[in-house]
């Protein structure tokens, strides 16, 4: 079952402390890599902590890992994630004259992957 | 490079030296100037050619925080009007708030070699600095904004003078500054705190205790006391309201005999009523200047065209956004100061901008001393340093001056004296206000002259009949000796050094300055004072306290 | 801890936009690292504890060690023969360096760009459209008794923006600190940051604009019809109280973040936001202020505005600066394929880009200065290995409100400072250039060396 849902990358405390260890270290890798999700969606979609999610849209596709977060902290049908190359994968190039590529708001498909 | 020249046949003006359109050879050795040079020297022959000191720009707005802030703010000022590099320049982009290498070469390619940044923050001195050492070839200095300083204002309701005078002294210091600024002294306050609002007369009082006018003697009594070469530098309150004259003449009688310059007089001397018409009272303050030679003025003429407003004035750039009605930035600096930045443009049809054209321009044609009434626009406010050529065309060419008289608002000129005025610049006077006059203001000994031990800042122009041509563009300019424009076209560069003055102090005022700083600042007590790396090549100025 | 210590005194963290300058550090010179820092927050903390001396050669090509000459020779060549070379990053380097940078770009005519294109640029470009009432972080500290923060979360990205600036601080006119403050705050999500706030506000994702243009509606006197909450999220009465607290305090602030920037309506959004601002201006004294991310970007706004007359997204090829967002940043340069050689200095564009553009990055010569190997190192064709800024290094700095500070470096690297680096790059691209120019014909000779500001 695959959903459409709204994912907005941004920092994180962990994100910052873990880029200073090494942006090729392990505990960025895995920072980046955790996916902030609605504990409601979640259940919808048959997931508890620490399930992998496949994350896709038109430019590419990543897989990460989910966390919950109640509902009142985060809304249903938005996902949060600390930026990084996981988010890139999903990040569209066009900048609308700007120069700035829409990295927050990514409308984003996100199925279970069932290992 | 030359160590040694000998510029030949010219037709020299130094007015500091009396020497006016002599045919006379100037000799350069190590970038001063000397009696005699050997025979190997390089000759420049400035046969039919006219030749000057450096220019001095004692008041315009070249560097720093606010300067920055309108640069970003103004891509389509830059677009039209590009900077390309030469093999021997950078690259920029002009406007009327050119990059830094760009007001650098533009200033020599008029033949300035030397500018005055006249507005900056303390807290924005390290970056003034950081931007000098990008604009080449002038030698530059800066005038460090202490009117609205909270501490200062705290030390002078106190009485506590002594204080007053060494926190002063300390203040210069940790800025590097060549004198104390003063902008719409105690507007600060009510800007700020007060919702917007100003002081309107100077004997207001800002608070239970202070008016305009305390602060204003106050800093004009310890800058003479201890004898700062330019001793002070005024802008004063009112700037730009109908009335302000009264405000003008108040200031200067503050004065007393001290010595003081005040800034862009232009925009202060204007008659009739607040929120009405304004007229001219330039014959007015004429007549104060007079009589008073302890005062200096620079005009801060407005040139039609595209200019830009930025003042550490906040609330009278907020009465022009009212009427620009365009883009306005407004930047508080804690304790310190406030700021406006408006882009603005002067309208010949406007009643009110042609009258402020025509007291600039009465302004310079009353005057009877050029060493006392010296050439500005206020760069960039009363349009940008640019205009110089044309202005001086207006001073010299009086035909021209009645042409471009056709084209403005004339109820304007009905109502002021400039159609009368029959009088024409010479080029002496023109070398006295634009090179010996700010120089000898600014107490700068090795600038404006061409005598024995000068910088050798030199400029040769094509002598021309069409003074806005001739002065467009020099043939030569040389910068401490060394050739930087030759031909017309730049055949070197060079940084130009940084002039400032230190005067002592009681290190104790430290102790005094920095628990306020520790409870009202945000940065610490220990990084805010610029350390001697950002000087680059610099020179300071004694301040003649042993003199007195 | 050794015998060898030696403590800093009103050190300069340059992790964040805060540029916090009250540190205390204390240095194990033997070991050369810092062993505590004091005043720092949990990213400070990190920044000092982690930028330790590691193994690694100063300079490599296409991974082997090489000298710092020959990998300055390579990049000078590298940068000198492409035809449209970009300069990327600077937001985590000094303005010395910066200078060097804009230098080259010039020099060779190609494409300076920094990290500010994909933060707040689009802040910028709302700048040049309807300016900005701001302030330095003291005046906030000092009067400032409504603090609203729109689209950001300082609690985890600028985590002393609350204690040492906006929130907590007493001032001259907030003797009280928290006390003497209202504190709203506006995010789509609710973050660590929302404790701290009294009003919280969360508006649908996307539709920061709409509530932004909705309450300049009502600061103008306009009626807002009631529908705004099913478009916005956020209930009419709620803007309401916002527009009287904005109307009616002494001194109110308006700080954004990149919840504003990256999202639907971009530059808009920032510029619905600093006109709101300005608007207030009519009634009380209003400032706004974006939050600025990494330590010194904004001294890369600073820097190649004063060189260029342009904050970033500029172009030398014709012989002096264009600035063209859209076409002259980055994320652009690279994904529409026009760059072929790419300067990367203390950034790491190849694990944050979009995946079009990295893609490009990938096939085109990269030369890179950086602390640590990261991505972007990875894939290097020149890559030097750099001191720290602040920690190695001194230098100047722009917080976030354009204030310069000076670094105060905690113990010696053996690596070279970006700004060395730079310079040798600099002067070597200037007599590549020259020798091309004269073999076109042109004069000029060695006068330049001598005397162009370096």
């Amino acid at each position: 079952m695959t959903e459409k849902m709204i994912l907005i990358p941004g920092r994180s405390s962990k994100q910052g402390t873990s880029l200073n260890v090494g942006k090729l270290k392990e505990e960025y890798i895995e920072v980046t890599s955790t996916l902030e999700m609605n504990t409601d969606d979640m259940e919808r979609l048959g997931l508890v902590d620490g399930d992998q999610v496949k994350l896709s849209n038109e430019i590419g596709e990543t897989i990460v890992r989910c966390t919950g977060k109640k509902p009142e902290d985060l809304p249903a049908g938005t996902l949060f994630i600390p930026y990084g190359p996981p988010s890139s994968q999903l990040m569209a190039s066009d900048t609308a004259g700007s120069g700035m590529p829409l990295s927050k708001h990514m409308e984003v498909e996100i199925e279970k992957v069932v290992s | 490079m030359a160590a040694s020249m000998r510029i030949i046949n010219g037709k020299v003006y130094d007015p500091a030296n009396d020497i006016d359109g002599e045919i006379k050879e100037l000799c350069i050795k190590d970038g001063k100037i000397v009696d005699s040079v050997d025979d190997n020297a390089t000759v420049i022959d400035a046969q039919g050619m006219v030749v000057m000191p450096g220019g001095v720009d004692i008041h315009c707005h070249i560097a720093g925080p606010k300067v920055n802030a309108a640069r970003k703010l103004q891509p389509e000022d830059h677009r039209h009007d590009v900077h390309p590099a030469t093999p021997f320049t950078r690259s920029g982009s002009g406007g009327t708030v050119p990059s830094t290498f760009a007001t650098g070469y533009r200033y020599a390619t008029l033949g300035y070699t030397t500018a005055m940044e006249a507005a900056v923050t303390p807290i924005g001195a390290r970056h003034t600095l950081e931007e000098f050492h990008d604009t080449p070839v002038i030698d530059k200095g800066f005038y460090v904004l202490l009117a609205n300083n909270i501490f200062l204002q705290q030390l002078l309701r106190e009485k506590r003078m002594e204080e007053f005078e060494q926190a002063v002294a300390w203040w210069i210091n940790s800025t590097k500054a060549y004198t104390v600024k003063l902008v719409n002294p105690g507007g600060d306050e009510p800007w700020k705190g007060k919702k917007n609002s100003n002081v309107s007369d100077i004997d207001e009082k800002t608070d239970e205790e202070l008016t305009p006018r305390q602060i204003i003697r106050e800093f004009i009594k310890v800058c003479n006391k201890r004898a700062f070469p330019h001793p002070i530098h005024i802008h004063c309150n009112n700037l730009g309201h109908s009335g302000n004259y009264t405000t003008t003449l108040e200031t200067l009688k503050t004065a007393e005999s001290l010595k003081a310059h005040i800034a862009h007089i232009q925009f202060h001397c204007y008659g009739g009523e607040l929120g009405k018409n304004p007229t001219s009272k330039a014959r007015d303050i004429i007549d104060y200047l007079k009589t008073h030679p302890n005062i200096t003025c620079d005009v801060g003429q407005v040139m039609f065209g595209k200019a830009t407003v930025m003042t550490a004035d906040a609330p009278m750039a907020y009465v022009l956004k009212g009427h620009a009605k365009g883009k306005w930035v407004n930047a508080d600096t804690e304790c310190e100061s406030g700021c406006g930045i408006v882009p603005f443009t002067y309208q010949e049809h406007s009643y009110v901008h042609t009258l402020q054209w025509a007291i600039g321009l009465e302004l310079f044609l009353m005057s009877q001393d050029p060493w006392q009434v010296v050439l500005s626009t206020d760069h960039p406010n009363g349009g940008s340093f640019m205009n110089y050529p044309k202005l001086i065309k207006l001073l010299m060419d009086k035909a021209f001056r009645h042409e471009e008289m056709k084209r403005v608002n004339q109820k304007a000129l009905d109502s002021c004296s400039l159609r009368e005025l029959e009088r024409e610049y010479t080029l002496n006077e023109i070398a006295i206000i634009t090179r010996a006059g700010p120089a000898r203001a600014l107490g700068l000994d090795c600038k404006g002259h061409l005598g024995i031990g000068a910088d050798a800042d030199i400029t040769i122009y094509d002598e021309m009949e069409d003074k806005e041509e001739m002065f467009n563009a020099a043939r030569y300019v040389i910068k401490a000796g060394i050739p930087i424009i030759e031909n017309h076209e730049f055949s070197n560069d060079t940084i130009g050094k940084l002039f400032h003055i230190a005067p002592e102090y009681d290190k104790k005022i430290e102790e005094v300055v920095q628990p306020f700083f520790e409870n009202y600042y945000s940065i610490e007590f220990s990084n805010y004072a610029v350390d001697d790396r950002y000087l680059h090549d610099h020179q300071i100025i004694p301040t003649q306290e042993d003199a007195l | 801890m050794t015998e060898n210590t030696r403590i800093v005194e009103n050190a300069t963290c340059t992790f964040c936009g805060c540029v916090c300058d009250d540190m205390q550090l204390h240095v194990d010179l033997d070991e050369k690292r810092i062993t505590k820092a004091k005043n720092a927050c949990i990213l400070g903390r990190a920044w000092f504890a982690e930028h330790t001396i590691e193994d690694a050669p100063a300079a490599m090509i296409d991974g082997k060690e090489v000298t710092i000459e020959e990998a300055i020779e390579e990049a000078a060549q590298t940068l000198v023969n492409a035809k449209f070379p970009i300069t990327y990053g600077l937001s985590d380097t000094t303005c010395e360096a910066q200078r060097q940078a804009v230098a080259i770009s010039d020099i060779i005519k190609g494409n300076i760009d920094t990290t500010t294109s994909v933060c707040h640029g689009p802040s910028g470009l709302a700048f040049q459209g309807v300016g900005e009432s701001t302030s330095t972080l003291g005046e906030v500290k000092n009067r400032a008794d409504l603090v609203i923060y729109w689209g950001g979360n300082p609690a985890e990205s600028h985590p002393r923006h609350f204690g040492r600036y906006a929130v907590t601080p007493k001032g001259m006119f907030t003797p009280g600190g928290k006390k003497d403050r209202t504190v709203v705050l506006v995010d789509v999500r609710k973050t660590k940051s929302a404790p701290v706030s009294d009003i919280f506000i969360m508006p649908k994702p996307g539709k920061d604009f709409e509530v932004l243009w909705a309450l300049r509606a009502l600061v103008k006197g306009k009626k807002i019809s009631d529908d705004i909450e099913e478009t916005t999220g956020v209930p009419l009465e709620t803007l309401e109280d916002l527009t009287d607290r904005m109307k009616n305090c002494r001194f109110g602030v308006l700080f954004f973040g990149m919840g504003l920037t990256m999202t639907r309506g971009r530059h808009f959004n920032s510029g619905a936001l600093l006109a709101l601002a300005t608007d207030l201006n009519e009634f009380t004294h209003f400032v706004a202020k974006p939050v600025r991310g990494h330590g010194n970007v904004t001294g890369a706004d600073n820097v190649v505005s004063w060189q260029t007359g342009y904050p970033f997204g500029v172009n030398f090829s014709r012989g002096y600066p264009r600035f063209n967002p859209g076409e002259f940043t980055t994320v652009d340069t690279l994904s529409n394929a026009d760059a072929d050689a790419a300067l990367i200095i203390a950034s790491d564009p190849a694990s944050n880009f979009p995946k079009k553009a990295i893609d490009h990055l990938k096939n085109i010569p990269i030369i890179t200065l950086d602390t640590k190997q990261t991505d972007t190192t990875k894939d290097a064709h020149v890559a030097f290995r750099t001191a720290t800024y602040g920690i190695n290094t001194t230098g100047t700095v722009y917080r976030m409100d354009d204030v310069p500070i000076t670094l105060r470096p905690a113990f010696e690297s053996p690596f070279p400072e970006d700004e060395t680096i730079l310079k040798g790059i600099r002067k070597r691209v200037q007599e590549l250039m020259l020798a091309k120019h004269q073999a076109r014909g042109g004069g000029g000779e060695a006068k330049v060396a001598s005397t162009t500001p370096l």
